[in-house]
């Protein structure tokens, strides 16, 4: 179970959630991160350390190379996510009925 | 029983179904008229729109302000196409304060029953978008959550 405190400071930043969407597609190395996000690999490094530190992705050592993937924590919190949306959407939603019930009586 | 669906599609699509008790006529206005959006679209409790503009005609303008007080955010876009009472068709971003990606929405009202099914049709760039877009949702989500289990805790 990541630190949930650190997991959402992380999630907070908009490149770090593109990187957690790239690696939800597969294993990637640091400099085929880079070359989307148009940054410097130091710059994607220190993303990854942030993500790493938080239990969202997980490397492996592989000659100089240190390959990162999705942890399986942080599919769930992608799934969490949906659910969190779907929440939020209801309290929207949850209020237009009391509208529409309103502008019924009004008639 | 949740009455709300919401389930991705594809790489970049989010469909959202709704249904609701009263006729498309009053779910499109609830959507299009500003008096009326005002009362519902505001996502987490604590938070209120006081701008509200809904030009709704193809080329009109949207633009919602949302505030807690503290913070605040905006959305902007504008209408492709509306068929009175069963289609709307705009484009929106949020500003944060940057603007998102273009977030493409149909949304669609159907007579069902003796109410409405709403279809709203979400179509982002790619999938990164989606998932950040995703993401923020839940950001705004979980404050809800919190603020509520404040509130049960300190009952």
């Amino acid at each position: 179970m990541p630190n949930l405190d650190a997991a959402f400071s992380a999630l907070a930043d908009p490149t770090r959630r593109a990187i957690l969407a790239r690696l939800a597609l597969g294993e990637t190395t640091v400099m085929e991160l880079a070359e989307p996000f148009e940054m410097t690999q130091p710059a994607i490094s220190r993303h990854l350390k942030v993500l790493e530190g938080a239990g969202l992705i997980l490397r492996r050592v592989e000659g100089t190379k240190r390959p990162c993937r999705l942890a399986p924590a942080a599919v769930t919190e992608i799934d969490q996510w949906l659910a969190m949306l779907r929440q939020a959407l209801s309290a929207n939603y949850n209020r237009l009925d009391d509208v529409l019930a309103a502008m019924k009586t009004e008639e | 029983m949740s009455k709300m669906t919401l389930k991705t599609e594809g790489d970049t699509h989010v469909v959202v179904t709704r249904h609701f008790a009263a006729a498309p006529e009053a779910v499109f206005r609830a959507h299009t008229e500003p008096a009326l959006i005002q009362k519902w679209l505001l996502g987490p409790d604590g938070w209120t729109m006081p701008v509200c503009i809904n030009e709704a005609r193809p080329g009109g303008k949207i633009r919602y302000e949302w505030t807690n007080g503290e913070a605040g955010f905006y959305l902007t876009g504008e209408y492709l196409e509306l068929v009175p009472f069963s289609r709307l068709v705009h484009v929106e971003r949020m500003h944060m304060p940057d603007a998102t990606p273009d977030n493409h929405v149909e949304t669609s009202f159907a007579p069902d029953g003796a109410g409405t099914l709403m279809t709203m049709r979400m179509t982002l760039p790619d999938a990164a978008t989606r998932t950040a877009m995703l993401s923020s949702g839940m950001e705004h989500g979980m404050e809800a959550s919190y603020a509520r289990l404040e509130t049960t805790l300190k009952s």
